[in-house]
């Protein structure tokens, strides 16, 4: 900084230049330099590259999953299909196991979104009544697991024991209550004008009916964050699947399919050979399958993302203020 | 009365304030059920990396064996190599994420098309939403030998001959995860440098500009030292990460070529604990992993809070 610090005549004279130009400030501000040309130029050719290197694969995997698939062996697909064919998605909507991970997918994504949001926001509001007495006690017992996690073998066995491997509800009951995201709600509430509440139990309102009547409406634009993040990974997990329910075909999931080809794939190492898949017509590869799957999985977030951007960029916001 | 109630403070809880709150108490006792059996229970099962576990005697009847385990990890060259690999990995995803976000953000915030700064930002957070099975089935896609579009570009200029399988090589295993890293996070991780940016005073870019600061020397001066106080928290934050940092994209990625330096801690306790069912063995490498990143996190605070900078607590 102090590098940069000008000598007070130099500051004058400058002062004087732009009084000179007139009502200049602003005009020579906006006066464009050649070093802000080039500086631009070069931001422009740097996020035209940043947005292609971004596209490309996924384009690209949208093209062969729409391409023959012994065609596209032959290369040179890059942003079209060749050869257009449907073939490919009928190959994965026919494979067994495909409707079924479909609907647990769902399943999980809906039934753990909405009661992980709704007993999360429930004990965010347990915690932000003001004197209540256990207030301290039970936030902190919830932090801590923030740092401190018993790992990977000891939460195995648990929940082994607790009857939740080849169960549905090992997709829900863990995540149930998350430590971060009830620090984030909580943080929203602690935001909220006290006498809300306040007056509606002056008027004999119980605790349920504030919750869900006043304070869970209020916060909705937080909801909707968590919400959102809890959605998205439930969507994405695959590795709870594969721990817990590698036995039960009928718990399995989209990702956790998806999982399976991409690993067929390489173990085979010869992923791209023109193995034929034997209940299809021949013209599907393991390849062009997993590019059809690949865009099945991912179709759903694409879609819905760019409509709730405006509330991850507000939620990363208020996650990123500590208290 | 006046014993009574310094009694009643000492305690800190009184019968009337628990009449008057106990809807909230009912409340809260599932929540502590609920944490207890789900976070705490298996804290307890850190035992286990004590003894000689056996699932038929259970916590209580197995044969206890002090730090035998942890004694047999230090002296086992593979774990010694898992520990190295998943340090490198974490330190490399570290500086290139940070780094690439931070340039990111500066770039953007000085991006001059309103409309396609929009658009840019909405296609640089698409690869976070995405799976790492999905991200992870692009990787090879990408750096296929038959078709792939790196080899693809690279046999064009002339910089290869013939197409290169780089997942084979274990040379180059660590970078290819840092760099996918990359283009799935990037953009998401500049959103939180970019609302710092916002958060600059615009009177300071004026100022500087009537001083004669060119484009650079306001990033230089004015937007670096800006987001410096966001830079140190996440900095803090994903240095005790940096042990976190490696199961899914090295368990997805990784094949029998590339194990030496694809194997992290995370994979370590899955193969050894759940498959081999050497439990005691996979919590004795999980308890490190806890331990280091505690320390990490803490000594990372520490040293920012000596230095002056932003810190956590």
């Amino acid at each position: 900084m102090t590098r940069r610090t000008k000598v007070p005549e130099e500051i004058h004279h400058e002062i004087k230049d732009a009084k000179y130009i007139g009502n200049g400030k602003k005009s020579m501000l906006s006066r464009r330099t050649t070093g802000d040309i080039i500086f631009d130029t070069i931001n422009l050719i740097i996020m035209i590259l940043f947005t292609v290197v971004t596209l490309y694969p996924l384009l690209n995997t949208v093209a062969v999953s729409l391409n023959d698939g012994t065609d596209a062996l032959r290369g040179g697909i890059h942003l079209l299909p060749r050869m257009f064919t449907w073939d490919n998605y009928k190959a994965v909507l026919r494979k067994e196991l495909m409707p079924r991970a479909a609907l647990i997918s769902v399943l999980r994504t809906v039934i753990g979104t909405v009661s992980s949001t709704f007993v999360t926001a429930l004990l965010a509001y347990v915690i932000s009544r003001k004197n209540f007495v256990l207030k301290k006690q039970l936030s902190l017992l919830y932090v801590v697991t923030m740092y401190v996690s018993g790992g990977l073998i000891p939460v195995f066995l648990v929940y082994k024991s607790l009857g939740l491997t080849n169960s549905f509800w090992v997709y829900i009951l863990p995540g149930m209550v998350s430590a971060f995201n009830m620090l984030v709600i909580r943080t929203y509430m602690n935001g909220l004008p006290e006498s809300l509440s306040e007056s509606a139990e002056i008027d004999g309102a119980g605790h349920f009916t504030i919750f869900i009547k006043i304070i869970f409406p209020l916060c909705m634009p937080v909801i909707a964050t968590v919400a959102l993040f809890t959605a998205v990974g439930q969507w994405n997990s695959w590795f709870d699947a594969m721990l817990y329910n590698r036995m039960s075909d009928d718990l399995t999931t989209l990702q956790y399919e998806l999982m399976k080809l991409l690993s067929a794939v390489t173990t085979s190492g010869k992923g791209q050979t023109a193995q034929s898949m034997e209940h299809a017509s021949g013209m599907v590869t393991p390849t062009s399958v997993r590019a059809a799957a690949t865009v099945i999985t991912s179709l759903p977030i694409i879609c819905l993302y760019p409509f709730l951007q405006k509330y991850f960029v507000a939620g990363l916001t208020i996650g990123g203020v500590k208290e | 009365m006046a014993k009574a109630s310094t009694s009643e403070k000492k305690q800190g809880i009184t019968w009337k304030q628990i009449k008057s709150q106990k809807v909230l108490i009912l409340l809260s006792i599932p929540f502590i059920i609920y944490v207890i059996i789900f976070c705490y229970v298996p804290l307890g099962g850190w035992l286990m990396a004590f003894q000689n576990y056996k699932p038929k005697n259970g916590l209580l009847h197995s044969q206890f064996v002090g730090l035998d385990k942890f004694e047999f990890l230090f002296s086992n060259d593979q774990f010694l190599k898992v520990i190295r690999n998943t340090l490198a990995m974490g330190v490399i995803n570290l500086v290139l994420g940070t780094v690439t976000a931070v340039l990111f953000a500066i770039l953007l915030s000085e991006f001059r098309f309103v409309r396609g700064k929009k658009l840019v930002q909405t296609i640089s957070y698409l690869p976070h939403f995405l799976s790492w099975v999905i991200v992870t089935g692009i990787v090879f896609d990408v750096l296929s030998t038959e078709n792939g579009i790196i080899n693809e570009v690279l046999v064009a200029t002339g910089i290869l001959d013939k197409p290169f399988n780089f997942l084979a090589d274990p040379k180059w295993f660590w970078w290819i995860v840092g760099f996918a890293n990359v283009w799935k996070e990037t953009g998401w991780n500049s959103i939180i440098y970019l609302a710092a940016i916002t958060s600059i005073s615009p009177d300071l870019y004026e100022a500087a500009s009537i001083d004669g600061a060119g484009r650079l020397a306001k990033i230089w001066h004015i937007t670096l030292p800006g987001i410096k106080p966001t830079f140190f928290i996440l900095l803090i934050m994903n240095i005790g990460n940096v042990l976190n940092a490696g199961f899914e994209v090295q368990y997805l990625l990784g094949n029998g070529l590339v194990q030496s330096v694809a194997q992290t801690i995370d994979i370590y306790v899955l193969k050894y604990g759940i498959s081999q069912a050497d439990y005691s063995l996979g919590t004795a490498a999980g308890i490190f992993k806890s331990v280091v990143s505690l320390i990490l996190i803490v000594a990372a605070n520490q040293i920012a809070k000596k230095m002056g900078e932003e810190h956590l607590f």
